[in-house]
């Protein structure tokens, strides 16, 4: 049985829809990625699965249960690290974890001890007394993490948790929750970070405009929509309506970001001396997981 | 579970309610005659008890639950745990109501230390103080579900709070006052719990004791009800 289960999902804000009928099972122990734009919907999408966020319309279940019927007993195996920062300013860097437990009904001797192991896990421990204001973005982050683990969940729920980190934090949170996962562990990741969803996801879904456009495994992805590789280019501007026309003509897809034109070369295409020329192309590599996105979004994850 | 939410903050509002007793009590009270050779500042000690109880639940859910709220977000942190939106709320109420009970004890001790307190029936004080946290705590709290951002609480101390410390008969009688804000006067949360205070402190609940003790519970039920109603609204979207 999928330990996540999303029928049919719409999530309206008045007249704004941010989730247009989505279906999806996260099987248990797998690491899932949801990829997407900014405005996608992923976090609206993760807030219903946490019951933190009504549903409009449709149904989801949390291990085998209604996520309208029975929140608090869902919630109580479910680890959240949400995409803004809300930890309690009030109180030390401790305190926030077993504060936290305490509303779990973790006894105080049980909370302690998770709350310095955690601590201990993301390298925390000497700031456990700290204020949260004194803490710098990448230690609130892992704070963050450390924190939503203190139920030892089930199923652990990320948005976005690596953003703002330096390459290696970001590491250790791979790590970490690499892990995670080997315990058995699953993971439902929100992220703009293709080298994160490459390296931790088993599937990614993308999403654009609340619906999921593609899902698959990441190398899948990367075979049937990467291409064999991505020239990148920049035609001259009296040259640009020409050289488009001619890629047309071949048969070639690109994307337009910026001042780069991307343009997807697949494993039978061939590029004419003449038209390689005008395109001015600067670099040819292989594809990644961010092509694919930008591919089928049209839109860079780095804007 | 409530207590949970509990945070060990001292409140701030000791030093206010002795000052009024020094100033206006016994400042003023040099000015004011009384009958039957009753001192002013006995008159408004358990005045000035329920308006700190007031006040202390007030600023604590509309400022300080308001900033957890919006600015912290210490309630989408903690509904991502079992508790759900009304555990939060409700958790806000009792923590405004234990302000208001902490403030009672430390204003009742300021009164009996002035020699001001003189019956048994005063002990049922910090309890009473607890049940108009409680109510103030509802009314301040359904403020804050609406409330569209921190300033508008300004309006809701000078145009709601500050008036009911003035007219609800703390510092002079309801009789004082002309018929029209007498009959206002009646309808303010505050009035039963200072006369109930009073009768309290003086050792002589009437009849009408019961009737500003329905009258808190009633007022209570209806905001803490509605609060629920209008956060949840707020808060999950
Ligand atoms: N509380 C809200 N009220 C109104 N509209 C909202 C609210 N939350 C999200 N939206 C709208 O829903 C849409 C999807 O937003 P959402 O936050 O789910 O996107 P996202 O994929 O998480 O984006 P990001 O990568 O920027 O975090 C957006 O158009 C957004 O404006
Ligand atoms: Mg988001």
């Amino acid at each position: 049985m999928p330990i996540i289960e999303v029928r049919n999902v719409v999530k309206r804000f008045g007249s704004i829809v941010a989730v247009a009928g989505i279906d999806l099972d996260v099987e248990e122990g797998e690491c899932f990625g949801l990829l997407g734009p900014n405005g996608a919907g992923k976090t609206s999408l993760v807030r219903m699965i946490i019951a933190t966020s009504p549903i409009s319309q449709g149904s989801i279940r949390v291990d085998g249960k209604d996520v309208d019927k029975e929140p608090r007993r869902i919630k109580a195996n479910i680890g959240v690290v949400p995409q803004e920062e809300n930890l309690d300013i009030d109180l030390t860097v401790l305190q926030n974890l077993t504060t936290f437990a305490r509303y779990f009904d973790i006894p105080k001797a049980e909370a302690r001890e998770r709350a310095l192991a955690n601590l201990q896990l993301f390298e925390l421990s000497d700031r456990q007394q700290s204020k949260i204001d004194e803490l710098s973005g990448g230690m609130k982050r892992r704070l963050l993490i450390a924190r939503s683990l203190i139920n030892q969940p089930k199923l652990l729920i990320l948005d976005e948790p690596t953003v703002g980190l330096d390459p290696q934090t970001k590491h250790l949170v791979w790590q970490k929750l690499r892990s995670l996962k080997e315990q058995g562990v699953t993971l439902l990741l929100c992220t703009q970070n293709m080298e994160e969803a490459w390296h931790l996801c088993d599937r990614v879904a993308i999403m654009n405009e609340g619906k999921i456009i593609v899902l698959g495994g990441p190398q899948e992805l990367l075979a049937i929509y990467g291409g064999r590789q991505i020239l990148e280019a920049s035609p001259g501007y009296e040259d640009k309506d020409y050289v488009l026309q001619k890629l047309r003509e071949a048969g070639f897809e690109w994307q337009e970001v910026e001042e780069t034109l991307y343009v997807f070369q697949g494993d039978d295409q061939v590029l004419d001396d003449s038209l390689r020329q005008k395109l001015g192309v600067r670099n040819e590599r292989s594809p990644t997981l961010e092509d694919v996105f930008l591919r089928l979004t049209g839109r860079s994850l780095t804007e | 579970m409530f207590s949970k939410l509990w945070r060990s903050e001292m409140p701030g509002l000791f030093a206010e309610p002795l000052l009024i007793l020094v100033a206006m009590g016994v400042g003023l009270g040099a000015y004011v005659t009384m009958e039957e050779g009753e001192k002013y500042v006995e008159f408004i000690a358990p005045g000035v008890v329920a308006a700190y109880a007031m006040f202390s639940a007030s600023f604590e859910c509309t400022y300080g639950s308001f900033v957890r709220m919006k600015f912290q977000k210490t309630y989408d942190a903690i509904i991502t745990t079992p508790l759900n939106i009304e555990d939060v709320v409700a958790g806000e109420i009792f923590w405004g109501a234990t302000r208001s009970f902490i403030t009672a004890c430390a204003v009742l001790a300021i009164a009996a230390a002035f020699g001001l307190v003189n019956s048994w029936w005063a002990l049922l004080i910090p309890p009473l103080a607890v049940l108009a946290g409680l109510m103030f705590s509802s009314i301040a709290m359904l403020f804050t579900s609406l409330a569209p951002a921190i300033y508008t609480f300004n309006y809701y101390f000078t145009l709601i709070i500050t008036p009911m410390f003035f007219f609800s008969g703390v510092f002079f009688p309801l009789s004082a006052f002309p018929t029209l804000v007498q009959h206002l006067s009646w309808i303010a949360p505050l009035t039963p719990v200072v006369n109930l205070m009073r009768s309290l402190i003086s050792g002589q609940p009437g009849e009408g004791a019961w009737w500003g003790l329905a009258i808190v519970i009633g007022i209570t039920v209806v905001f803490f009800a509605l609060s629920l109603f209008t956060m949840r609204r707020r808060i999950l979207k």
